[in-house]
């Protein structure tokens, strides 16, 4: 008999055990530190889900970058308690609450077990897209993110940037242009300046690396490009480097990159292959990992920009 | 039981955890934590769609999949844009509350224009 079923029922409760925990932690920073436990928990349950690329995503993207957006809001709240926020709901209030998310959850489980047998799939188209003549990409994610759906991704890339330019103009009128204000504390821990000069340098092979692969195995641009953006926040949090000026020229070239490499080619469609977004069969390779590498830079500048948040005006 | 059946009854109960700490939580922070519960509630949920959509020599239907990578990314940004206003929210008023009724009291005095 084999063990992975217990394996299996024991990670569903850590995974459910953790969430539990960061609904009912008192303190705010307790709640984050089991938030991104349970996110990489539950990048395992990705994988036992044959979702290997969801995992690389959910670990990197939903646990760590979302960890760290949260822990630094945390801590530039400061002295903002959490009974400040308001008076704690009341027992009425908390009973129906409870009743409604059980209400929720109970229709979520009925649906899941009556789930339509068979299943309906697109995997066949999917398997056009990555098996087409001369795309060859070994990886079918990959080959929906930028052949099948390349519309959404590219779209995807704009969200990211709207949101960029969204948590910039948050920021005080006179501060515009200014740097964000810094990720780590004023003398950061030694430490901390250890593991940065460590870890940056390697993280960052390993991030191109992952994208690189990203055409063949579990991998691709978002996965390389979260943890791209993370060596680089670690890097921010040592104090090595700070958050860039929100006017520097790199930095927005470097945002719009991606979906304006994906435009234009998308654009190229019709000339090349005959519709928009269509790659032509010989070069489609090629062409996907030149419109990922792009995205990949444009991932790894824009996550770090929407954690260190709008331009502050002063210098510390 | 099948490992997508469990995979989906974890989808259901983060999805029930995360809308009662939505509700209940006062604190913005917490309530953006909860909705983040909701969400990878909601993914794990299309997650299972992906596991028994195999077909075609996949033992997974790529196409939910892939939407579920965009959809992570794009519950970040979401995430990150919330933090940036709770926080603009406390520069201003010096408080982090959402309650109506406390923005109406006469003297409170602390928001600044």
């Amino acid at each position: 008999m084999s063990v992975l079923p217990f394996l299996d029922v024991a990670l569903a409760l850590l995974v459910v055990g953790l969430a539990v925990w960061t609904i009912a932690a008192r303190d705010l920073f307790a709640s984050v530190v089991g938030y991104v436990a349970y996110g990489l928990l539950l990048a395992l349950v990705w994988v036992r889900l044959y979702a290997p690329d969801v995992a690389l995503t959910e670990a990197a993207v939903g646990s760590g970058v979302t960890g760290v957006l949260l822990i630094t809001a945390g801590k530039r709240l400061g002295a903002a308690r959490a009974g400040e926020a308001g008076p704690s709901p009341g027992l009425a209030l908390k009973l129906f609450a409870g009743a409604l998310a059980l209400l929720v959850a109970g229709a979520l489980v009925a649906i899941i077990l009556i789930l339509p047998d068979p299943a309906p799939s697109l995997a066949p188209q999917a398997a056009a897209a990555a098996d087409g003549p001369g795309a060859g990409l070994g990886n079918p994610i990959t080959a929906v993110l930028i052949s099948y759906r390349s519309f959404d991704t590219m779209l995807e890339k704009v969200v990211l940037i709207l949101a960029v330019l969204g948590v910039w103009s948050v920021g005080a009128d006179k501060a515009w242009g200014a740097a964000p204000a810094p990720l780590g504390r004023r003398n950061p821990y030694g430490a901390t300046v250890f593991l940065a000069q460590m870890l940056a340098p390697v993280g960052a092979v390993i991030g191109v690396h992952i994208f690189w692969v990203g055409a063949d195995a579990p991998g691709g641009a978002f996965q390389g490009g979260a943890l791209l953006a993370a060596m680089w926040m670690i890097a921010m949090m040592a104090r090595i480097t700070e958050p860039p000026r929100v006017d520097a020229r790199w930095l927005r070239l470097a945002l719009v990159a991606g979906p304006a490499v994906f435009l234009i080619a998308g654009l190229a469609g019709p000339l090349m292959a005959g519709s928009f977004f269509a790659f032509p069969h010989a070069f489609a390779k090629p062409i996907i990992l030149f419109i990922e590498a792009f995205m990949l830079l444009s991932i790894a500048v824009a996550l770090p920009a929407l954690v260190a948040g709008p331009p502050n005006g002063r210098s510390e | 039981m099948s490992p997508w059946v469990l995979a989906g009854l974890v989808g259901a109960a983060l999805v029930g955890l995360g809308l009662y700490g939505l509700i209940l939580h006062p604190h913005p922070l917490r309530k953006l934590l909860a909705f983040n519960l909701i969400g990878s509630g909601v993914f794990l949920v299309f997650g299972i769609v992906a596991r028994r959509g195999a077909a075609a020599g996949f033992s997974f239907d790529p196409i939910p999949q892939a939407m579920v990578i965009t959809g992570i990314v794009v519950a970040f940004a979401a995430s990150a844009l919330a933090v940036a206003l709770i926080l603009r929210l406390h520069a201003e008023s010096g408080r982090v509350t959402l309650d109506p009724e406390a923005w109406t009291k006469p003297d409170d005095g602390a928001a600044k224009s």
